[in-house]
């Protein structure tokens, strides 16, 4: 547990399409409401109904703006979490070895026991994907849903990270990337999926495919649209008599 | 990054107490009887303090006799490994001059290499981390050390060491803020790497992922200071070097000029420590758009 382990049979991750991703924020609320009522110590919230609620959680949305010169700007919705990275440097700053990367499947774990809250890990890692829970001072971070993906207690259907399961639009994929044909594999490479931050090496496991590239409409302005411009302020004429006629009244 | 005084008291009086150990170690000064009891309680209660200190912002603190185990990984759990050996090889040289009034050499030099060694555990700490480009950085652990250096080589009355010391150190901190002014830029990271749509046009954050703050704001993406820098830098070079050296240099050798040189280089210190923190930018700042320049 002190170093990373050299390889791991399985890379469990994530596949998260950025094309798909409507922002609805259903992933932020499920993995919230499973991973606060299983594995380890709960998500606290401090101050939730007052005026400054803050709390823990381990996935996020994140809203982007898109622009480039002649196009139209794109918005992106961008949940984020952890990538179980390949080179964690989360788990090496570790002074406990409460933060480990399993050898068998690749989840990046924090053993909660043995976590003294220092925080280190939380600077090492480049994405934010570790928060100090406020009310135990231990790490909290995605297991990717360790406690669901072998649990023989829970319908086959439901073996996948709680994200994954809810998502509405299906903007989310489990798999094992180092099977070169599972689907994540499949739609990484035919889609280009994406490393965050690879100049920090840090070889994230997830990958987002990025937005496919929108169809050029500014040319197909609807013929309706004309008819739709506001009526100016001030306007002469009958418009005009009638909008002082009607403010008089 | 947030500035926790814990951390700053932690890494200030640490680095102190131990440069003071560094030169007991030494035989510089050569005391001995109540002299050498008064210098080493000065310096245990600085380096014992500031590890005590460390131990403030653990959301744990009772279990903070695990992090002895990572050392072959951990370079936080390096520096408590080494601190430990350090105060006990320093503790044995002591007992044997107070006590015994005998000098075991060896040992004091063993305890001496001891102390250097656990502040380059503590800035590895601090430059090892690539999220913080600031501090990712060779200087990092120059500075750390000069500052141990120079701050121990004051309080133990090695007036003209510390001189040329404490000038030395006034450079390096210039240095390293001027490299680290740079740094972030240099790094490469941007809100287009951070996301991968930088690919496909200027990104800009649209919507905050949560309308109030957490952990990540708090702890990472510290602004509030950055609007006194330039004062502080400013504050910090005088007091840390420019002052103390000017006095030490201008004035006859005394107990009370170098009482006088060492208060301004804490106060030197604190603020130079303090900046350390609050300017450090981390990366995860990208995601919330805080990168600005």
């Amino acid at each position: 547990m002190t170093t990373l382990p050299a390889s791991t049979d399985k890379k469990l991750g994530l596949v998260i399409d950025l094309d798909i991703c409507v922002g609805c924020h259903a992933c932020v609320i499920s993995c919230k409401e499973w991973n606060t009522s299983n594995y380890g110590a709960p998500l606290s919230d401090m101050d939730a109904y007052g005026e400054n609620p803050v709390g823990t959680f381990l996935n996020r949305v994140h809203t982007f703006e898109v622009k480039s010169a002649g196009c139209n700007a794109q918005t992106v919705h961008f949940p984020k979490s952890c990538l179980h990275c390949e080179d964690a440097p989360c788990v090496t700053v570790c002074p406990t070895g409460a933060s480990y990367k399993r050898s068998e499947d690749g989840i990046v774990l924090v053993n909660e026991s043995d976590c003294i809250g220092c925080g280190l890990c939380a600077w090492a890692c480049p994405y934010g994907a570790r928060e100090m829970d406020a009310a135990e001072g231990v790490m909290k971070k995605c297991t990717l849903c360790v406690d669901r993906i072998y649990n023989e207690n829970i319908p086959e259907i439901d073996r996948e990270p709680s994200c994954v399961r809810t998502c509405p639009a299906k903007a989310r994929h489990f798999g094992d990337f180092a099977d070169p044909d599972s689907n994540v594999s499949v739609m990484t490479r035919e889609r280009g999926g994406m490393e965050l931050m690879p100049e920090l090496m840090t070889k994230p496991v997830n990958r987002y495919l990025p937005p496919r590239p929108k169809a050029d409409i500014s040319g197909e302005i609807d013929i309706l649209a004309p008819l739709l411009t506001p009526v100016p302020e001030n306007k002469g004429g009958f418009m005009g008599w009638l909008d002082k006629a009607l403010e008089a009244i | 990054m947030h500035p926790a005084p814990s951390v700053i008291l932690f890494t200030s009086l640490s680095g102190l107490g131990f440069g003071l150990l560094f030169f007991l170690g030494l035989d510089m000064p050569a005391v001995s009887g109540w002299t050498a009891f008064a210098f080493f309680f000065v310096a245990y209660a600085l380096a014992v303090g500031g590890l005590l200190a460390s131990t403030f912002h653990l959301g744990n603190p009772q279990r903070a006799v695990k992090a002895f185990k990572q050392w072959r990984s951990s370079w936080l759990s390096r520096e408590g490994v080494f601190a430990v050996l350090a105060l006990l090889v320093m503790g044995l040289y002591a007992a044997a001059l107070i006590f015994l009034d005998m000098r075991l050499p060896l040992v004091g030099m063993i305890g001496s290499a001891l102390s250097v060694i656990t502040v380059i555990c503590t800035a590895m700490i601090y430059a090892q981390m690539k999220t913080i480009p600031r501090w990712s950085q060779p200087m990092t652990p120059v500075l750390y050390l000069l500052y141990m250096f120079a701050g121990g080589a004051l309080m133990a009355a090695q007036i003209h060491l510390a001189t040329v010391l404490l000038a030395i150190l006034t450079v390096a901190q210039i240095l390293h803020w001027l490299i680290g002014d740079k740094a972030f830029a240099k790094a490469g990271s941007t809100i287009g790497t951070a996301t991968g749509l930088g690919i496909l046009g200027q990104v800009r954050l649209l919507e905050s992922p949560h309308s109030s703050t957490n952990y990540l704001l708090q702890e990472f993406a510290f602004e509030v200071g950055r609007k006194h820098a330039l004062k502080l830098r400013v504050i910090a070079t005088l007091c840390v070097g420019l002052l103390p050296v000017l006095m030490l240099l201008m004035t006859p050798a005394g107990h009370l000029v170098s009482l006088v040189a060492l208060v301004l280089h804490m106060i030197g210190l604190f603020s130079a420590r303090w900046l350390f923190f609050a300017e450090a930018e981390h990366v995860v700042g990208l995601y919330y758009d805080k990168h600005r320049g």
